[in-house]
């Protein structure tokens, strides 16, 4: 079984040491050095989730993984999420086929609508659609996926008629996944599609996930496709020990959530319920290396899952924090996940 | 003897799956339907909801006692109404502008009210909607156990509002009765117990003076 291992960042805004927060322009500069940073720790592959606030200044993703990739050499470069809805498919298209391009065939790109909902109203969309945006132009990103002149009619975008559409790839189809979060309808929808399916586990215990990547693979078989890799993608901090960790990440946790919570209806949490989610049966990955990679193997494990990405930092940590984070990510935790799991 | 209580749950999606599993759980019969062939979530029933019955909504809703609404409030707008006539309806949806959108018949109000008033002809309790669906199932707990939570159950039909107190309470939770529509405000987005779970004690803490004011 071959396995991959990721890092996903949202461009958390960084602070200081002193907590005070750093600029927009800074935090973007330190994620290309900590994807730069990524591949020399060993990570496998380096995301960037489409943002659009204050504490995640992070829209153009693309544009920051062009930069990582002119540093780098193996890294694979992605999306994570792309919000597919409140984009325009063809456009996606182009930018991560000559992300693709630039970086030698390294691209991927998930498509799904992750926590960022505020790209709804900055693009003129109306959230009540949704459903149809994602839909639709989920199908119309399969076609274009194909490579070579797409026909194609939807609801929410103007048709396409034996449309070329540049730059081609050299080799196939970069991946491309579908990231769910809990709706077995939107795990049908990939595996009909032919989208690998990406699990975004923020809460709660993550083996309830196992019925869902036995359904992604029924599915695949039902629409008479080949088996497509399910990954997870969860949020956490590594540190030299496990105190440390979470001394480090809670404060900043419970700041961001509790900020987002009355909104999107979140628990704000309690010391009692992070202990729990960073505990064996939790969401969270937060601890020491051997922590870590001990539950990462459990839950690939338990979910039949060939890809992990974790979602590094949070607004408020520092630069070092992260590279710290990062550097224990890929020379100890990956490893141990590889022993565990071999 | 009296057939046992037979539920629908319209809705496949986040909420759906979890409701009609606890309700398995407890013993009651299941049928799940979306606004589609019930074809499309065989594969969903088999693996995710096993025991429930994939139905037609309008076969499912037939044969139900219960009827738990767990859809996207849009979509219960394209609902026809006479399709729920004479039931018992569980209106487990939330009205949540931030996250799926402006709908301007909820503004502003309760937004059971609003489900209440276009099922003119059912009776509408308000239960299951204010613990987070990745949650609800985990926090449940048989009658008794100490770390029970509780749960609200709101109605204007009192017998409708016990009936569906029976149900939360057999699926793991101790029910809070609060003897309105109105007063089940409180159990909305941004309201008290929105998105915490809480023991009986906390709950009651929690709603009471809230709940009182809007009676």
């Amino acid at each position: 079984m071959t396995y991959t291992f990721g890092l996903d960042t949202f461009g958390d805004r960084n602070g200081d040491a002193d907590g005070k927060p750093l600029s927009h322009a800074q935090t973007i500069r330190n994620v290309v050095d900590e994807g730069v940073f990524a591949e020399q720790a060993g990570v496998d592959f380096f995301g960037i989730g489409e943002h659009h606030t204050e504490y995640f200044p992070m829209p153009a993703g693309d544009v920051v993984l062009a930069a990582i990739a002119a540093r780098t050499g193996r890294i694979r470069l992605g999306s994570a999420v792309t919000v597919l809805s409140s984009d325009d498919p063809v456009r996606v298209f182009q930018r991560y086929s000559t992300l693709n391009a630039i970086s030698d065939g390294r691209a991927e790109v998930i498509l799904g609508r992750g926590s960022s909902i505020e790209s709804f109203p900055l693009f003129g969309y109306d959230l009540a659609d949704y459903e149809e945006l994602f839909e639709d132009k989920a199908t119309l990103f399969a076609e274009l996926l194909k490579g070579g002149p797409v026909t194609w009619e939807g609801k929410t975008r103007a048709p396409l008629l034996n449309q070329d559409v540049v730059p081609h790839t050299e080799s196939g189809p970069f991946p491309a996944w579908i990231g769910v979060g809990g709706n077995p309808q939107s795990v049908i929808r990939a595996a009909r599609l032919g989208f690998s399916l990406m699990l975004a586990i923020i809460g709660g215990p993550p083996d309830r996930f196992a019925a869902y990547s036995q359904l992604f693979q029924r599915a695949l078989e039902k629409f008479g496709r080949p088996p497509l890799p399910v990954g997870v993608h969860s949020p956490g901090h590594v540190a030299a020990t496990d105190e440390q960790a979470k001394a480090e990440f809670w404060p900043r946790w419970r700041e961001i959530i509790a900020l987002i919570a009355p909104e999107r209806g979140f628990a704000i949490p309690t010391e009692e319920s992070f202990d729990w989610e960073t505990g064996p049966h939790g969401a969270l990955y937060v601890g020491s290396p051997e922590t870590v990679a001990q539950k990462i193997a459990k839950n690939l494990r338990v979910l039949a899952a060939t890809r992990f990405d974790l979602k590094y930092g949070m607004p408020g940590l520092t630069h070092d924090q992260l590279m710290t984070n990062i550097e224990l990510y890929g020379r100890q935790v990956i490893p141990r996940v590889r022993e565990l799991l071999s | 003897m009296r057939e046992p209580t037979r539920l629908a749950v319209l809705g496949a999606g986040h909420v759906g799956p979890v409701i009609a599993r606890l309700a398995i759980k407890a013993g009651y019969p299941v049928a799940i339907a979306t606004s589609g062939d019930p074809e499309d979530i065989a594969l969903i029933t088999e693996l995710v909801i096993p025991g429930a019955q994939p139905q037609w909504a309008s076969d499912a809703v037939a044969d139900a006692d219960i009827v738990v609404l767990a859809i996207p409030l849009h979509s219960f707008l394209a609902i026809d109404p006479a399709l729920l006539d004479g039931k018992l309806v569980v209106d487990a949806m939330n009205y949540w502008p931030a996250s799926d959108g402006v709908l301007e018949p909820f503004e502003d109000r309760g937004s059971s009210e609003v489900v209440a008033r276009r099922l003119a002809g059912s009776a509408v309790v308000k239960a299951l909607n204010h613990i987070g669906y990745h949650e609800l199932e985990d926090r449940a707990r048989p009658a008794g156990a100490p770390d029970r939570r509780a749960a609200g159950v709101a109605g204007d039909d009192h017998a409708a509002v016990a009936t569906i107190a029976g149900l939360v309470d057999r699926i793991g939770y101790d029910p809070v009765r609060l003897e309105s529509l109105r007063a089940g405000r409180v159990l909305q987005p941004g309201g008290p117990v929105f998105g915490v779970v809480l023991t009986l004690p906390e709950f009651e803490r929690a709603v009471g003076e809230d709940a009182r004011s809007l009676i």
